[in-house]
């Protein structure tokens, strides 16, 4: 007879560990905090990429440099701002009539010169492009870069871990190898040298550049739990009933360890976000066209000896803004998928 | 001791055959034929040719492999693609500008994260702690690009208080004058993270046993934490600071790049903005050796440090 009918009383099912962590981390002010804010930039991220938000971020709507709305407009740059009156003919000029046939075949084309803004909420850059939509699409740029770098890293690491922590043996041997070599190159410089390899610019390479050099972390942390898990009773269950290999892995094993992957992979993005950041700013990383906050550095760099701080501040704030957020909660995701660290 | 030693020399040989192979196979399967690249653009098929015989490139793959092999052993990398100068020269004379920026660093970031880090671990759990934590996360959030940028136009362009960039012939010069600003911001950017790391060493030791008996014995808090506690936390200190070395050295490129500063950081972007595949190789190789032979030295330091420590 069931207990629980007997005593009256619902079944009792004790929470699991996802639910135990979500409620240790809703009482924790400090990472629902940044997990709102790490959503807001996700939300973004999503919007820009389905052309929503930021998708005319390359039309020149203000003045050149139009600094931030605060500041006011820059009376050097107040003439700019009105449409352009046509120049004055030149009468010494033998080409002026058919200039001018040329001018008004041309006027007739183009649409009528446009007011530009003499400020902006956030200023704009050297063409005029409004700063906060470029600091938007850019941070798509950075933060897709670091989220699937991450996921390609960890999964390798996962994968390599799972096979080396659940064969032992030569298996174990050959990734230790392996990760041997891997982390005697120090990270920056084996992420420099495949980047001279590659040659070629584009955000998949560096997605990849970032994904194949970073696994070797997330390899040795599932490894060791996976050398915990292999000997525990249910994977004997599992061995008993005739499951594969593969199944007692993936389908048995993963679930029990995949929060180990999940902080992993929390930890991995911010690092990566820096080192897209680096590697753009030095341009090995996105290619002429494409926006991201280390080109927008690399731009900044120079504006900022003319005085324009404002699109540094943006791109550097944004940043700041992201990475703060995402390190709490990945500090908060650990101890509330751990809680006897602490 | 010496059997340790020799014991820890033969297991490096595998990791760093996998260096040699992979560096090989990164070089001469990934990066493509260099032979286009070096024969520039008016390339006709016997340039090419002969730049594929003198690089050896026509031959099979495992003679190629030994002339890498014997490039590592001779030091012998040849010129460089770019500028024709030997590239063990570069290395030699690339590496004395590195190093007064580093060793410095390394030396402040060292004691001043064991300090501050002991400090904190005093008065673990209040609120300056917390609020020294979050300093930390913040300061390093910030990237360290934004620091260079700013301090390099604040400090040394729109105050004039250092050079904003340059290098000298002397050594006194380049680490009072030109090497201050970037030590100072490399100071910046690593403190926090070192101070991070460290507090977790010191916080792991401080709820151990022989703590609380020193407490028992009636020894100051003060005592206990600077002399107790530190002996304790320093292996993984050692471990993380020996281990770093040579990472930093290519770590500081920004540095090096920024303020001019002919290390070899700054050669190695170069030589990727360049194309450059025989400095990359030879810089790989060797701080790969490097790494491994800083990580022994680490282990054997741990024995000078505890006593308890056996190397067998």
């Amino acid at each position: 007879m069931n207990y629980a009918a007997a005593s009256g009383l619902a079944p009792a099912t004790s929470p699991g560990l996802w639910t135990l962590a979500w409620r240790r981390l809703r009482a924790d002010r400090v990472a629902m905090a940044s997990l709102a804010v790490v959503g807001l930039f996700l939300l973004s991220v999503l919007l820009s990429a389905a052309g929503l938000v930021a998708a005319d971020w390359e039309r020149e709507v203000a003045v050149n440099y139009a600094p931030p709305g605060f500041i006011g407009p820059d009376p050097a740059l107040a003439a700019l701002a009105r449409p352009q009156p046509p120049a004055p003919p030149n009468a010494f000029d033998p080409l002026q009539p058919d200039i001018e046939a040329l001018q008004a075949e041309l006027r007739r084309g183009a649409a009528a010169p446009v007011a530009r803004a003499a400020t902006l909420p956030f200023g704009a850059d050297k063409w005029g492009h409004d700063v906060l939509k470029k600091t938007v699409k850019g941070g798509q740029t950075s933060i897709v870069v670091g989220l699937v770098a991450a996921l390609v890293a960890v999964g390798l690491g996962t994968l390599f871990g799972a096979l080396s922590g659940f064969y032992g043996g030569l298996v174990d041997d050959l990734f230790n190898w392996f990760y041997n070599v891997f982390t005697a190159i120090p990270s920056i410089l084996m992420i420099l040298t495949v980047a001279a390899v590659l040659q070629t610019k584009g955000v998949l390479n560096i997605v990849l550049i970032l994904g194949l050099t970073g696994w070797t972390g997330p390899y040795r942390l599932i490894r060791a739990e996976y050398i915990k898990h292999k000997a525990r009773e249910y994977v004997m269950a599992a061995d008993a009933i005739g499951a594969s290999d593969w199944r007692k892995m993936f389908v048995h094993i993963f679930p029990n360890v995949s929060h180990v992957a999940l902080v992993q992979v929390s930890i991995l993005v911010v690092g990566f976000i820096k080192a897209e950041v680096i590697l753009s700013f030095l341009g090995f990383g996105v290619p002429v066209g494409v926006v991201s906050w280390g080109s927008m550095l690399n731009e900044a760099q120079n504006e900022l000896i003319l005085g324009k701080w404002w699109q540094l501040a943006a791109a550097a704030g944004a940043m700041a803004l992201l990475v703060t957020a995402f390190s709490l909660f990945a500090d908060a995701l650990r101890d509330a998928l751990d809680p006897k660290l602490k | 001791m010496l059997p340790y030693l020799l014991r820890r020399l033969w297991q490096m040989l595998p990791t760093m055959a996998g260096v040699v192979v992979l560096v090989f196979v990164l070089f001469n399967w990934v990066g493509g034929d260099p032979s286009y690249l070096l024969a520039g653009k008016m390339a006709d098929a016997r340039a090419i040719a002969n730049i594929r015989a003198q690089l050896g490139l026509d031959q099979p793959w495992f003679v190629q492999l030994a002339i890498f092999a014997r490039q590592i052993l001779t030091f012998d990398f040849g010129n460089a693609w770019s500028t024709g100068e030997p590239v063990a020269h570069i290395i030699a004379s690339r590496l004395g500008p590195s190093l007064t920026v580093l060793v410095p660093l390394t030396v402040l970031e060292t004691v001043l994260g064991i300090a501050l880090a002991l400090a904190i671990a005093f008065v673990r759990g209040s609120l300056t702690d917390r609020l020294v934590m979050v300093a930390c996360t913040a300061g390093m959030s910030v990237s360290i690009l934004v620091y260079i940028i700013v301090f390099q136009y604040g400090l040394a362009y729109k105050l004039g208080l250092f050079p904003v960039q340059g290098w000298g012939e002397r050594f006194s010069e380049n680490l009072l004058r030109y090497a201050t600003l970037p030590i100072l911001i490399g100071l910046a950017v690593s403190v926090a993270p070192t101070l991070r790391l460290f507090r977790s060493f010191v916080l792991d030791e401080v709820a151990q046993d022989y703590v609380r008996t020193a407490r028992a014995k009636g020894l100051s808090e003060r005592r206990i934490v600077w002399v107790h506690v530190l002996r304790n936390a320093a292996i993984p200190i050692i471990t993380y600071v020996m281990a770093n070395l040579p990472a930093l050295l290519i770590g500081a490129f920004l540095l090096e790049r920024f303020f001019g500063i002919p290390g070899i950081g700054r050669e190695v972007i170069l030589a990727v903005e360049r194309s450059d595949f025989p400095v990359i190789k030879a810089v790989t190789v060797y701080v790969a050796m490097a790494t491994m032979v800083f990580n022994l030295l680490a282990d054997l330091l741990y024995q000078a440090v505890d006593p308890r420590v056996q190397l067998k």
